[in-house]
């Protein structure tokens, strides 16, 4: 496992709180509130995948499971990131969410024009989502939740399981 | 990997106390996020208080009743297969195989273009159209073969039965195989139609407006009332629930005393101005002109009005005999055969007041416009503004009309706590000033100068605090063709009333008492703009006076 200088730990572990409080902030605030969906955002799609995310809209069926999906996978990945609990895992699994958000609304030239939301700042092909998605590889590659987080304890009991059975 | 595996054997967990403490040095950002989302939820729940205070239920368009699948079948006949008549008999089930062409070639390029969809999806109302009824043989055969238009298909077919044409609109009144009949001719033979339709036993539906001329209208309401038939009249409005959201706003007084309303009408186009094209297949031998010239009785009860009170500039100028194709397919120009600004465009907007605060017959009405931009020969005024005064309701509507600008102007109620305006959405807002809401203002609990409700149309839930995304959604109407309900024309639901009333006894929502408070309130402020005075309404004597 990679060893890292005080310094590098610190700052590492501060990004990844800080993504973990992120995500699970965006997942609470769906759950508590009964009348969130995701119908507006997924219609305001623009881009080569827009047909696709209105359509995950047009069906009441699919928009359900689309919506539960989105509250409880950034609820885990919140948690997973912020107690350090199958973190790589959870890195994985908001890397994959972001790529979505990044292609439903994507921030081409011309399509901020189109967007009937109002967007939160200004953006040429690199936003917010596409940062944070790196910084979720950047986490994935240099892990801190062995020290400082479940993980710890996660790895071992994953690792002792099967000396178990045999 | 295997370095740090050794690492974790070496250590003994006892004496890890220090790397215990390391794993859980997360927990505290968890709480504290506990925390923060606590704090917020409390100021969640105050804003929510706000929005129990203007709790709203749900409402239901009138025509909301299950249509019964078995229904007795109803032989329709329809009147006039102009522009509206067009759309009347589309709304009934039977679009121009045109129509739907277009419709099915919009959806192949655009999967987003539901029009079709929607259309196919609508229910079927169990009608059949056995008569039609065109004076001009274009608009005849049209009507004709969308009456066939059982199956609601494209030019292909296939077609049910044509149903037949009748020449003279008595004779399909006199046929035995129509039970209830459509009318969408040119307002001056509307209240004639509805008239012998009703002695005829046929059920009504009737465009607005009601009357032509004033005598009819008390006639209409008469011969309406002794008949017994089912009378719808045109104001689809009856059905859009922002308009029913509205009226609900308003019982529930969120906008405190309401002392002005201002409703609009803008147009920027030559079809907005009425100015339609002219077939290329109409000539004297296509067109009935005897016909459409008007029933002798109304043409002396106009003639004689605009005779008694100077108003001779405003007949013709052609004379009625005289063959025109400009009068004919854009008829709405002429005093000779429309109802003005007045007639066709204000009684919507009076109806949806009179719909959401029952205002009835206005006390005074004063008008003033001109033809301003159309100088086409006119006689109608293109721009009219006119103000109708309530007194015993403490207000005044303000309808003002212009056909040369589209600047979008929404219906505004003004209350002394709040006010409303009703366009694509419904928008609350509360009244920096007001009184009964002064302590949550102070308090900030009220911002005034967002708005406090925006319904947007097809949501069931409403909640009193809306996000600005509702609202930018709202406004651009997108919402509205994607809730879980079904997205209804209104024109639809307005015959499928009409409809389920006939079958199941009931009185629709706009009926003849609506009807006739729209016509004489129409009546009033064409009158007022003609001799350039008010006109009253005497409750008592059910008459319209001078000032």
């Amino acid at each position: 496992m990679v060893s890292y200088s005080k310094f590098q730990m610190w700052w590492l572990l501060a990004l990844r709180l800080l993504i973990g409080w992120h995500f699970l902030y965006e997942g609470l605030v769906k759950v508590l509130n009964p009348k969130w969906t995701s119908l507006g955002y997924l219609m305001d799609s623009q881009g080569w995948f827009a047909s696709l995310f209105q359509s995950m809209a047009g069906n009441p069926g699919t928009l359900a499971v689309v919506n539960f999906l989105n509250e409880w996978g950034l609820i885990l990945i919140g948690l997973s990131l912020l107690l350090g609990c199958l973190t790589r895992l959870g890195s994985i699994g908001g890397i994959l969410l972001l790529g979505l958000y990044y292609f439903s609304h994507p921030p081409f030239i011309g399509s901020e024009d189109l967007f009937m939301l109002p967007r939160e700042g200004s953006y040429l092909w690199i936003d917010r989502n596409l940062i944070e998605m790196v910084a979720l590889a950047v986490l994935y590659v240099f892990p801190t939740s062995h020290v400082f987080g479940l993980d710890k304890y996660v790895s071992y009991v994953l690792k002792r399981k099967p000396s178990k059975s045999l | 990997m295997s370095e740090e595996n050794k690492n974790q054997q070496e250590q003994p967990l006892s004496s890890g106390r220090r790397d215990a403490i390391k794993t859980l040095v997360s927990v505290p950002v968890l709480g504290a996020m506990a925390y923060g989302v606590y704090k917020k939820t409390q100021y969640d729940r105050s804003r929510r208080n706000l929005g129990d205070l203007f709790k709203l239920d749900p409402v239901t368009p009138p025509s909301a009743r299950e249509v019964a699948p078995d229904g007795k079948p109803i032989r329709l006949g329809i009147i006039g297969y102009g522009i509206r008549g067009k759309q009347l008999l589309r709304a009934a089930g039977f679009a121009e195989p045109s129509v739907i062409d277009t419709w099915k070639e919009a959806a192949r390029l655009n999967s987003k273009d539901t029009r079709y969809k929607d259309y196919v999806e609508q229910e079927s109302l169990n009608l059949s159209v056995t008569g039609v009824c065109d004076i001009f043989d274009t608009y005849a055969e049209a009507a004709i073969l969308s009456g066939s238009n059982t199956n609601r298909e494209g030019s292909g077919g296939p077609f049910g039965t044509p149903p037949k044409r009748y020449r003279y609109y008595k004779d399909l009144l006199a046929a035995d195989d129509i039970d209830a009949v459509i009318i969408a001719a040119p307002d001056h033979w509307h209240g004639t139609m509805a008239m012998d339709a009703a002695r005829a036993g046929k059920h009504v539906y009737l465009e607005k407006p009601m009357s032509w001329t004033v005598p009819e209208t008390y006639m209409i309401r008469d011969v309406i009332k002794q008949s017994g038939v089912t009378f719808q009249f045109g104001h689809q409005g009856r059905q859009t629930d922002s308009y029913l959201r509205a009226r609900q706003i308003i019982e529930k007084n969120i906008l405190g005393p309401v002392s002005l309303i201002e409703v609009c009408t803008n147009r920027n186009d030559p079809n907005g101005a009425w100015v339609y094209p002219i077939h290329e297949t109409a000539n004297p031998s296509t067109i009935d002109w005897k016909q459409f010239e008007g029933n002798e009785e109304r043409i002396r009860e106009y003639l004689d009005y605009m005779q008694a009170h100077g108003l001779a500039r405003y007949v013709g100028p052609e004379p009625r005999e005289q063959f025109d194709l400009k009068r004919f397919f854009r008829w709405r120009c002429w005093w000779d055969y429309s109802t003005g600004l007045s007639g066709d465009l204000l009684t919507h907007e009076y109806d949806a007041v009179n719909q959401i605060l029952g205002v009835g017959i206005p006390y005074s009405a004063t008008s003033s416009g001109g033809v301003y931009f159309f100088k086409d020969g006119r006689t109608v005024p293109d721009v009219l503004q006119t103000s109708f005064e309530f007194p015993d309701r403490d207000l005044t509507m303000l309808y003002s009309a212009t056909l040369a600008s589209q600047r979008s102007r929404g219906k505004v109620f003004m209350g002394h706590d709040a006010s409303m305006e009703l366009s694509s959405s419904l928008i609350v807002q509360v009244d920096p000033r007001s009184t009964r809401y002064a302590s949550q203002i102070e308090q900030g609990i009220i911002k005034p100068d967002t708005p406090l409700i925006t319904y947007v149309p097809g949501q069931e839930n409403v909640d009193a605090v809306s996000s600005a995304t509702e609202l930018y959604f709202a406004q651009r109407g997108l919402l509205y063709a994607y809730v879980n309900g079904k997205r209804y024309d209104t024109t639809y639901l307005h015959i499928r009333e009409w409809v389920e009333c006939i079958r199941n006894g009931g009185t629709p929502s706009c009926d003849i008492d609506a009807a006739f408070e729209e016509a004489i309130t129409a009546h009033m402020g064409t009158r007022a703009y003609l001799e350039g005075r008010t006109m009253y309404w005497d409750k008592d004597k059910e008459e319209i006076v001078r000032g």
